[in-house]
């Protein structure tokens, strides 16, 4: 039990020092470093509350694909990242009074919740019986299973979105043409037996 | 104190969104940045639904986590390939420089 605790405690307190770190850093590099870290936490205390696979997706997800992306888009675009700073002492009185109060408004609402006897939709199994994942299997295949294909669905646009966006027709290129050259004429196609040693110009001078 | 319940990730979930925003208001320039806070904020989104599923015994909260999980992704994807084709035709990133539909 105290280790749980004391557990939660370090990936919580990681987490958020971690997630400060990301919205105040001078190098956007370091912030995505720092956003990784976060995901890494987090992923931390849904390990600590049964949630296994989705701290395996979290890591996976986030910081193989997401944060990856991120990074390349930040080192890729050549941005002067000091110019785009200018403005962050003006705006930290304001976005600090507006962050205060609404962690202070959404702690107090928080603090007083106590959980009611709600029905469970999908009754999480004893651990002793089913792995996490295999329960989450067994439900997002069977009842949510529309939802899932959805999701896929959602991927799939995006993936073709994100393509169309960036894909740009470049000119001056020599590639291939398939077509064409499927299409030639037998007729233009000269066959010529090279006499060994005598080099590829053939007979023809 | 001692013992971890559901207000402990609450109140981490709830601070964690508010970082988000802060995030938004103080690098207003810089679209990556703001990209990440939104990041930030559904990370928190998804530390509430996962805490709801695990202290109402109820599967649900973490298949819905799942699905925010995905989108999350996509917009993120969708986003930074809408934040490179905006560098390439304008060659900054700064919010205030979006004011056109056509690039």
């Amino acid at each position: 039990m105290i280790v749980e605790t004391i557990a939660f405690y370090v990936f919580a307190a990681v987490a958020v020092v971690s997630a400060l770190l990301v919205v105040g850093n001078r190098n956007p590099v370091y912030s995505v470093l720092f956003l990784i870290l976060t995901f890494f936490n987090v992923a931390g205390l849904f390990v600590l509350i049964g949630a296994e696979f989705l701290a395996m997706m979290l890591v996976i997800v986030y910081v193989g694909a997401v944060a990856v992306l991120f990074l390349f888009v930040v080192m890729m675009l050549d941005i002067n990242f000091v110019e785009l700073r200018q403005g962050f002492v003006r705006y930290l009185p304001i976005g600090a009074v507006v962050g205060v109060i609404l962690a202070a408004e959404l702690i107090f609402v928080v603090g007083s919740t106590a959980l009611g006897t709600a029905t469970p939709a999908a009754p999480t199994p004893a651990i002793a019986q089913v792995t996490n994942t295999e329960a989450l299997g067994n439900i997002m295949y069977t009842q949510y299973f529309y939802l899932f294909q959805v999701s896929g669905l959602i991927l799939l646009v995006a993936m073709m979105g994100a393509i169309v966006l960036t894909h740009r027709e470049r000119v001056g290129v020599r590639r291939q043409r398939i077509a064409d050259q499927v299409d030639r004429n037998r007729s233009s196609v000269q066959l010529t037996k090279v006499k060994t040693g005598d080099g590829a110009s053939g007979g023809v001078k | 104190m001692m013992t971890i319940g559901i207000q402990h990730y609450l109140t981490l979930s709830a601070i964690l969104f508010t970082i988000g925003i802060f995030g938004i208001f103080l690098n207003r320039k810089n679209v990556i940045i703001i990209l990440m806070s939104v990041e930030l904020m559904l990370l928190s989104v998804n530390v509430n639904l996962v805490a709801f599923s695990h202290f109402l015994g109820d599967l649900t909260g973490q298949v819905f986590a799942m699905l925010v999980l995905t989108v999350a992704a996509a917009e993120a994807a969708i986003g930074l390939a809408i934040l490179v084709v905006f560098f390439r035709t304008r060659g900054s990133i700064a919010v205030e420089d979006v004011n056109m539909m056509k690039g």
